[in-house]
């Protein structure tokens, strides 16, 4: 198995064969999970560098976990504040990441284009973890597997993105791969959250949470930013878990049989009540445990290409 | 001291003529226009221009000198270089300085540095202090110390009230306002806001940030009988609201830079820094209305917003780059190659939105090309082609994204203040 390209920087344009490859290769790693022990020599002797200028636990750790199960060598760079700030510039820290010659770069960064940039100015293999609100398509590439896990299958299912499309780099990328792969692919939120022209790519818009419950097999549910609560967005998170929130008694009254996915952290009672997010419909640690998975696949695949 | 300019298409703006002709000029002052023969001044240095045009001197209204503040990305002295370079003998400087141009001292200082060059520098101060939108600037004093023009450039005029009282200030002297249109609570992006920017996840700015800022300047410059000047348009809508206002006898002026009729924001696909400007790129639509505006009169002149960055401020990442490129050496080529090639401009068209039109606007005198006159000229070759090369650049700052970009037509020569600037040097005449 190879892809057709040797970095990951969303999923715009990835053929469906790139993305079925990748799932198939995260079922193989998923079974290595399951082991007593759980690491491959798969990627031993090559460099990974973490590059994260976004504050990002989860999604580091999985990475983290994923380059240790395989085998690599990793460095970790993290910071909150842009290089930009100190001086330097990001030109100049791509220059001494390069010098130390590694083999990939994982980047998140709040400036959409930084992935890209670096396929520009460096030899290694470059991983998008997260670009500004731009894509992030390893998690919907996991988002993707745990669907498949549960249904079987991705094709026909008609699958919503709820939340704040606008400033999510989760949408994107799910919106992509979906369709990619042939799933009728929507978005349901405020029409302040919701990004000019997303009805271009294909996409239906709905604002109404129950119409889409009633409708769907599969909701992925965005995080509101608390931060953003006071915006001129939305009026208040109360409102907007009065007419978006998913919660038990609307799936109970429109749809027992949907499928729940978020990406998290999850605030409850907001986007996603405390019933449905720990109840029958929910994925959500699976999702946690299949984007070690992923993150091996992608790993393994695009360093295998070297 | 004089000289032979042979061969000349000499193009006359006001009776709207292109006529082939020989110029002498003596001491820097047109001495004869007609056929010369070599011999009749042997004494002369003689150049040959076969059929390459001859304007009256082409000025930029819209240019950011980095003096005082940024003398390491533009002095006064390299932006003229680069203004002469690019085939302009003026320019009219914007007040963004550091300090801001808010004082008589200062407008005082910029001139006094450019008079020697052959390129002259008009500069336009602040509207209000330090460009805060609060209290207005010692206007009078600022245009009896040369200011042409009053502008907060880089912003637009905070208030109605402020802009009001600017326009009723200035028309005591007939200058006029030039305004930045840009609403500030709905500009909180680095693209314009489209599909594009969507696709691109980069944070974006509507073009009805810059809709309303035009039509509240409009309705203050008809209210006031102001003389109001809208630098840089870029939107569809605020074109239509030009050409409206126009109709109707508001005293509107409006310009265009060259990259908003060459690059739309399909190009940003590419992240590059020297792709981010203010207004930003805008689509097509808008493109093609500029074009329309460009053709039917509306848009009354190009000027680059020639604005210096050193490399180490654009190269970072998108977001954090700041909004501006280089254009003095590149206009002239992107205006003949896009506008006067494709058919949008004839070589008339051309002249006055270069040489007439923004002198009109600063109510500076057009150069005449008669005997007895000031030699202020532009030579150009409308079909030589050539390649973009920044290093070769006059300019001490190199962002551009037209880097390498393949131009068909480029000046050849300018003449002002007894100068000649050609084949990259400048010498007395
Ligand atoms: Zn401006």
């Amino acid at each position: 198995m190879s892809l057709s390209s040797r970095h990951l920087i969303g999923l715009q344009g990835v053929p469906a064969e790139d993305i079925q490859s990748i799932l198939d290769t995260a079922a193989t790693f998923r079974e290595v999970l399951e082991r007593p022990i759980k690491k491959v020599p798969t990627l031993q002797g090559k460099t990974i560098v973490n590059l994260f200028y976004e504050n990002s636990t989860r999604t580091r750790i999985s990475f983290e976990l994923a380059q240790k199960r395989l085998s690599a060598d990793t460095v970790n760079f993290s910071t909150s504040t842009s290089s930009t700030k100190k001086g330097e510039t990001f030109k100049d820290t791509v220059r001494n990441i390069e010098a130390m010659k590694v083999d990939m770069i994982i980047v998140r960064h709040e400036s959409a284009g930084v992935p890209y940039f670096l396929t520009q100015v460096s030899k290694a293999n470059i991983i998008n973890a997260g670009d500004g609100r731009h894509e992030h398509p390893t998690q919907a590439l996991l988002d993707m597997y745990s669907i498949k896990e549960k249904i079987g299958k991705i094709e026909g299912l008609k699958i919503c993105i709820i939340g704040d499309i606008a400033h999510s780099r989760v949408a994107l990328s799910n919106i992509y791969g979906l369709k990619a792969l042939g799933a009728q692919v929507s978005v349901c939120g405020p029409l302040t959250m919701i990004p000019k022209g997303i009805e271009s790519l294909g996409v239906k818009v709905y604002h109404n949470i129950n119409e889409v419950i009633k409708t769907h097999d599969v909701l992925n549910i965005l995080r509101i930013q608390l931060e953003r609560k006071a915006g001129t967005n939305i009026p208040s998170l109360r409102e907007y878990h009065n007419y978006f929130g998913v919660t038990a008694e609307r799936l109970e009254k429109y749809n027992k049989d949907i499928l729940i996915l978020h990406p998290g952290p999850i605030n409850r009672g907001v986007e996603i009540s405390s019933e449905v997010a720990d109840g029958p419909y929910q994925v959500i640690l699976d999702q946690v445990t299949n984007g070690v998975a992923i993150r091996m696949a992608v790993l393994y695949l695009l360093g295998s290409m070297n | 001291m004089q000289v032979i300019l042979k061969g000349l298409n000499i193009v006359n703006p006001i009776q709207n003529l292109i006529e082939k002709n020989d110029l002498l000029i003596k001491d820097g002052i047109i001495a004869k226009v007609g056929s010369i023969s070599d011999k009749e001044f042997s004494d002369s240095k003689v150049y040959d221009f076969e059929g390459k045009y001859c304007s009256p001197g082409f000025f930029d209204m819209h240019v950011h000198l980095r003096e005082p503040g940024r003398e390491d990305t533009e002095t006064i002295k390299s932006g003229c270089n680069s203004a002469a370079a690019g085939g302009f003998t003026g320019i009219a400087s914007m007040p963004n300085t550091e300090p801001t141009v808010d004082t008589a001292e200062i407008v005082k200082s910029i001139t006094e540095k450019s008079k020697e060059h052959l390129v002259d520098v008009f500069p336009i101060a602040a509207v209000s202090v330090n460009r805060k939108g609060e209290s207005l600037a010692p206007m009078a004093e600022l245009f009896e110390a040369g200011a042409v023009a009053f502008s907060d450039d880089g912003v637009s005029v905070k208030t109605a009230s402020l802009l009001r009282s600017a326009f009723e200030y200035s028309n005591m002297y007939g200058a006029p306002i030039i305004d930045h249109c840009e609403e500030e609570s709905l500009a909180d992006g680095v693209m314009n806001e489209s599909i594009v920017s969507t696709i691109l996840g980069l944070p974006s700015i509507p073009t009805i940030a810059e809709d309303i800022i035009v039509h509240r300047d409009i309705a203050v410059a008809e209210y006031t009988g102001g003389k109001l000047h809208i630098a840089h348009i870029s939107s569809k809508k605020s074109i239509e609201a030009v050409r409206e206002a126009k109709k109707k006898g508001v005293k509107v002026t409006t310009e265009v830079t060259p990259h908003h009729f060459t690059l739309t924001d399909e190009s940003l696909k590419s992240f590059d820094t020297n792709l981010k400007m203010n207004p930003p790129l805008r689509t097509r639509d808008d493109m093609n209305a500029i074009l329309e505006g460009l053709a039917d009169g509306t848009i009354d002149c190009i000027a680059s917003d020639h604005a210096p960055y050193a490399s180490e401020e654009k190269e970072v990442e998108f977001i954090y780059s700041p909004n501006g490129i280089i254009g003095l050496e590149t206009e002239l080529g992107l205006a003949l190659s896009e506008l006067y090639h494709k058919k949008v401009l004839s070589i008339e068209q051309i002249v006055e939105k270069f040489a007439v039109n923004p002198r009109k606007i600063l109510n500076i005198e057009v150069p005449k090309i008669e005997e007895g006159e000031i030699a202020n000229l532009t030579i150009f070759d409308a079909d030589l082609i050539w390649t973009v090369d920044k290093t070769k650049f006059k300019s001490k700052s190199k962002n551009t994204p037209f880097d390498k970009k393949l131009l068909t037509g480029k000046s050849l020569a300018v003449i002002n203040n007894k100068q000649i600037f050609i084949d990259g040097k400048f010498s007395e005449i």
